[in-house]
């Protein structure tokens, strides 16, 4: 499998960690909600299909990305650099 | 002045090696700069952090993904987005950038002392480099100057090409020996010096 990395280009998935599903949402580190931390990290949508997920540059760049893997195929259909994924969600959420 | 130690002293056998019937492919080296000074840009400020390191060193990145430039004195690129190596034959440029590039703009880390640099030239360096990083080396996508991030089984590695048959590796000096004795095997099918 290769993860066009936007920085570095086209890489073996050996220079990658894996870092997670991005569909959830950490709940605000105040929030006492124990319904919400409890999905948070346990809940999984587990799709067969495209997937939204994290991965690191590791051996790389050591940037974050975020991904869309199918998990049926491993077609990857986009990878874009997650903080500014993040940023472009905040500034998308305060308007 | 401290007189400089190198990690590959207990193996380091200068000379000609391997398969020499096709004569030299390969000549390794050390190349101990004096100083090696990675540079960090806040989000947003990659612009500002190129414009310090060719107002200080005269070097003039391209702002593009592992955009660089090598002179016969001094080397810098980008390796990350925001990130930079800045590499001096001299020492004291830690200290000196530390002065010209504010805390506002980014960051200065000396790690001098905490890589190994290591030259590969000749006609079959860029063919043993290929043997060691799924990385496509070729002179029209990585051209003089250009680098990249990446590693040979968990020893990270930053490469420079600094000429069409010459490239510059950065390597963790704790990992640089074992890494050097593996390039020496890797080299041994096409004949290599070390010098
Ligand atoms: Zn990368």
């Amino acid at each position: 499998m290769l993860i066009t990395c936007p920085y570095c280009g086209p890489r073996d998935v050996s220079e990658y960690s894996y870092q997670g599903d991005a569909n959830r949402r950490r709940p605000d580190p105040a929030s006492t909600d124990q319904a919400a931390w409890n999905a948070y990290v346990y809940d999984r949508v587990n799709t067969a299909g495209d997937h939204k997920e994290y991965w690191q540059h590791s051996a790389g760049c050591r940037v974050h990305l975020a991904v869309t893997r199918n998990t049926l195929t491993h077609k990857i259909s986009s990878v874009a650099i997650a903080r500014d994924v993040v940023v472009a969600e905040r500034k998308e959420a305060a308007q | 002045m401290v007189e400089m130690l190198s990690p590959l002293a207990p193996v380091w056998r200068p000379g000609p090696h391997g398969d020499l019937s096709a004569g030299i492919g390969v000549v390794m080296s050390e190349t101990q700069p004096g100083s090696i000074v990675q540079l960090a840009a806040w989000p947003g400020e990659t612009a500002g952090m190129l414009a310090a390191i060719d107002g200080h060193t005269g070097l003039s990145l391209p702002d593009i993904p592992g955009g660089g430039v090598s002179t016969e004195t001094k080397a810098a690129f980008g390796f990350a987005p925001g990130k930079f190596l800045v590499v001096d034959e001299a020492e004291g440029l830690a200290e000196s950038l530390s002065e010209a590039i504010p805390a506002s703009l980014g960051t200065v880390t000396d790690l001098s002392h905490g890589r190994t640099a290591l030259r590969l030239a000749g006609p079959k360096a860029e063919w043993v480099l290929a043997k060691f990083f799924a990385v496509d080396f070729s002179l029209p996508v990585f051209p003089v100057g250009k680098a990249v991030s990446t590693g040979h089984h968990d020893i990270f590695a930053l490469i420079q090409r600094t000429a069409p048959d010459a490239f510059d590796l950065y390597i963790y000096r704790s990992y640089a020996r074992a890494f050097w004795t593996a390039l020496g095997h890797a080299c041994e099918e096409v004949g290599y010096e070390v010098r």
